[in-house]
């Protein structure tokens, strides 16, 4: 049994470590870069997915904690205030203030529910894009819609992850070296996450989602916990958002809009609320079919008809539109619901059946 | 006897509407004590009121020689009060073992640090919980169905749930909202003897019920209320001769 987990352990580690390699090799580097986009996509998901999947609370501003990290790493490691602070120290933080934002987003929409929660948070992501967008008058913190440039490459011991690497004759690119920094936080989120689910928080939380009067009633102090949720989730959007920051060396506001939000909310809902492997899937999907249909969308249109009748970009769109309303129409759980969820779908599909018969 | 749980000139108004006017009761510490009434006539007010649920508008109430003057459901539960809910309000995805396990919250102290680090005290705690809740599970006579969602289980099953959960916090006084409603005869004879069991064992019981059968046979004293006001506090047997209770019910005869 120990041995066999363990095998299992080594398989996953051997193909995460050879994954960026095949399909650097195979496909190019721009699909590394989007393997690098993906993880921190997984990132935000477990994210998103402690407030929306664990607690029950839905949550449409959830990527102003990703910007917030973005900016604090911007802010503590570019040019603009000069300052440039180590990667260990600006990530920690990043969560801890994107902690603290989530509490303070969260404090006033504790009596809220569903839709409205849904709108107020909605409204608190953008107020948060439009802050960054103009505080830089008086005085200059953010440098406005012309974002901050110049950011630090993320750098770990003294070496920037943009130089790429040579090892065993073979030469590691600098995106491969961040696919392997993100795998290992994206990995550390996972197993947090994993920690938190199987918890007294944890059934906390899903206690709330099921029924908040009869969590009160079990005494469980639903404010602190909700908040307590609103910080978590918020704090993996601050790692995510530290990381994107120095993966991309520039941040602008319009990388933090509402779309954003939306799409990570997808990804968990897609994947399988409340399922890590679920929202894990969701997230991949999601970042993959779009630029996979970019890819494809324009050659298909050209070859069938001879010429390009819909703009690649829209067509994503419209695709990416159809594939979640198929998702929503045959698995409505997501592509991978919790165990539990998933036998009660099972078991309800054939008395289902027979009222159709009937 | 001492008193676990003294009203005095409770008072509660929706609007216009009084629903509960000066209610005063005693309970004791060890006795089941029953609350009835017609429909409407505030019995589950009076429960949310005690609760946390409702604030109250007047009057006080002492718990266990001190006031209680909080004002939020989950330090109601803190100081020793758990409940049940007239129309069950079981945690419907989680299964039946952590329905119980969130009852044990209380009993607990691990937060988010214990959790990610998994230190020494999480995982005994987390032993701990997971035994007593078993116990529990087998104390109210379903531990057969540990691992069975709670929205699967049969109906009598899920009021036992319920108690369990409730129990799981190990309360001075057990509030239970209609826990016979939509029972056959059977299972109210079983939740009878469980009621029975939880009162040896050293926990007071309230109960509210429209179950005359059961009220008069399991309760060492039952208090009537109607339109918001109690209208009779006594022994069962008295209570079923009070001409007051009697009008209540059945209504003045006609001149």
């Amino acid at each position: 049994m120990q041995n066999k987990k363990f095998a299992g352990f080594a398989l996953i580690a051997i193909a995460l470590i050879a994954l960026p390699i095949m399909v650097g090799i195979g496909f190019g580097n721009a699909w590394v870069r989007m393997l690098d986009f993906a993880l921190l996509y997984i990132m935000l998901a477990l994210g998103l997915n402690i407030v929306v999947g664990f607690a029950g609370l839905l949550d449409l501003g959830y990527i102003a904690f990703y910007a917030v990290g973005a900016y604090i790493y911007a802010l503590l490691a570019s040019p603009h205030f000069g300052l440039h602070w180590p990667l260990w120290a600006i990530l920690p933080i990043g969560a801890l203030v994107a902690g603290v934002f989530g509490i303070l987003l969260g404090a006033p929409t504790l009596r809220l529910r569903g839709d409205y929660l849904a709108i107020v948070t909605l409204g608190f992501g953008e107020i948060i894009r439009i802050f960054l967008n103009n505080l830089n008058a008086p005085i200059n913190i953010t440098n406005g819609p012309k974002g901050i440039a110049g950011i630090d490459p993320l750098t770990i011991a003294g070496q920037p992850l943009t130089k790429g690497m040579d090892l065993f004759g073979f030469h590691f690119h600098g995106l491969y070296l961040y696919y392997y920094l993100f795998v290992i936080l994206a990995l550390l989120i996972v197993l947090v996450t994993m920690r938190l689910e199987n918890s007294r928080i944890g059934r906390a939380w899903v206690a709330i989602r099921e029924d908040e009067i009869a969590a009160k009633a079990c005494g469980i102090n639903t404010r602190n916990v909700k908040l307590l949720a609103f910080a978590m989730g918020a704090s993996f959007g601050g790692v995510a958002g530290g990381l994107f920051s120095g993966f991309q060396q520039f941040v602008s506001p319009e990388s933090f809009g509402l779309f954003e939000s939306i799409m990570v909310l997808c990804m968990v809902v897609l994947g399988g609320m409340g399922n890590i492997p679920g929202v894990i899937l969701g997230a991949v999907v999601l970042t993959v079919l779009p630029e996979f249909f970019r890819y494809w969308a324009g050659p298909a249109q050209q070859a069938v008809f001879g010429q390009i009748f819909i703009d690649p970009e829209s067509m994503r769109l419209l695709l990416f539109g159809i594939a979640l309303i198929l998702v929503m129409r045959f698995r409505p759980m997501g592509l991978l619901p919790s165990a539990r969820r998933k036998a009660e779908l099972e078991h309800l599909a054939p008395s289902l059946d027979d009222e159709g018969k009937a | 006897m001492s008193a676990l749980l003294e009203a005095i000139n409770i008072g509660k108004t929706f609007g216009g509407v009084q629903a509960l006017k000066d209610v005063s009761l005693t309970i004791n510490a060890g006795e089941i004590y029953g609350l009835i009434g017609p429909n409407g006539a505030g019995k589950t007010t009076f429960f949310n009121v005690i609760t946390g649920l409702y604030q109250r508008d007047g009057g006080e109430i002492r718990f266990d020689g001190v006031p209680l003057s909080l004002t939020s459901p989950h330090e109601v539960a803190a100081a020793g009060i758990a409940r049940t809910f007239q129309n069950i309000r079981l945690f419907a995805e989680m299964s039946a073992l952590e329905n119980v396990m969130v009852g044990r919250h209380l009993r607990s102290r691990s937060g988010v640090l214990g959790a990610v680090f998994r230190t020494a005290a999480t995982r005994a705690e987390e032993v701990a919980i997971k035994q007593k809740a078993t116990a529990l599970l087998e104390y109210v006579g379903i531990a057969a169905k540990a691992e069975i969602r709670a929205a699967s289980l049969s109906y009598g099953d899920q009021r036992r749930l319920e108690i369990a959960r409730a129990l799981a916090s190990e309360p001075k006084l057990l509030a239970l909202d209609e826990p016979a409603a939509g029972m056959n005869a059977t299972e109210t004879a079983g939740l009878r003897s469980l009621i029975e069991k939880i009162r040896k064992d050293g926990t007071t019981v309230l109960l509210i019920e429209h179950d005359v059968k059961l009220i008069m046979g399991l309760c060492d004293r039952v208090a009537v209320l109607d339109y918001g006001q109690k209208i009779a506090e006594d022994i069962p047997a008295n209570v079923q001769r009070d001409a007051g209770v009697i009008s209540a019910y059945l209504g003045v005869p006609n001149e």
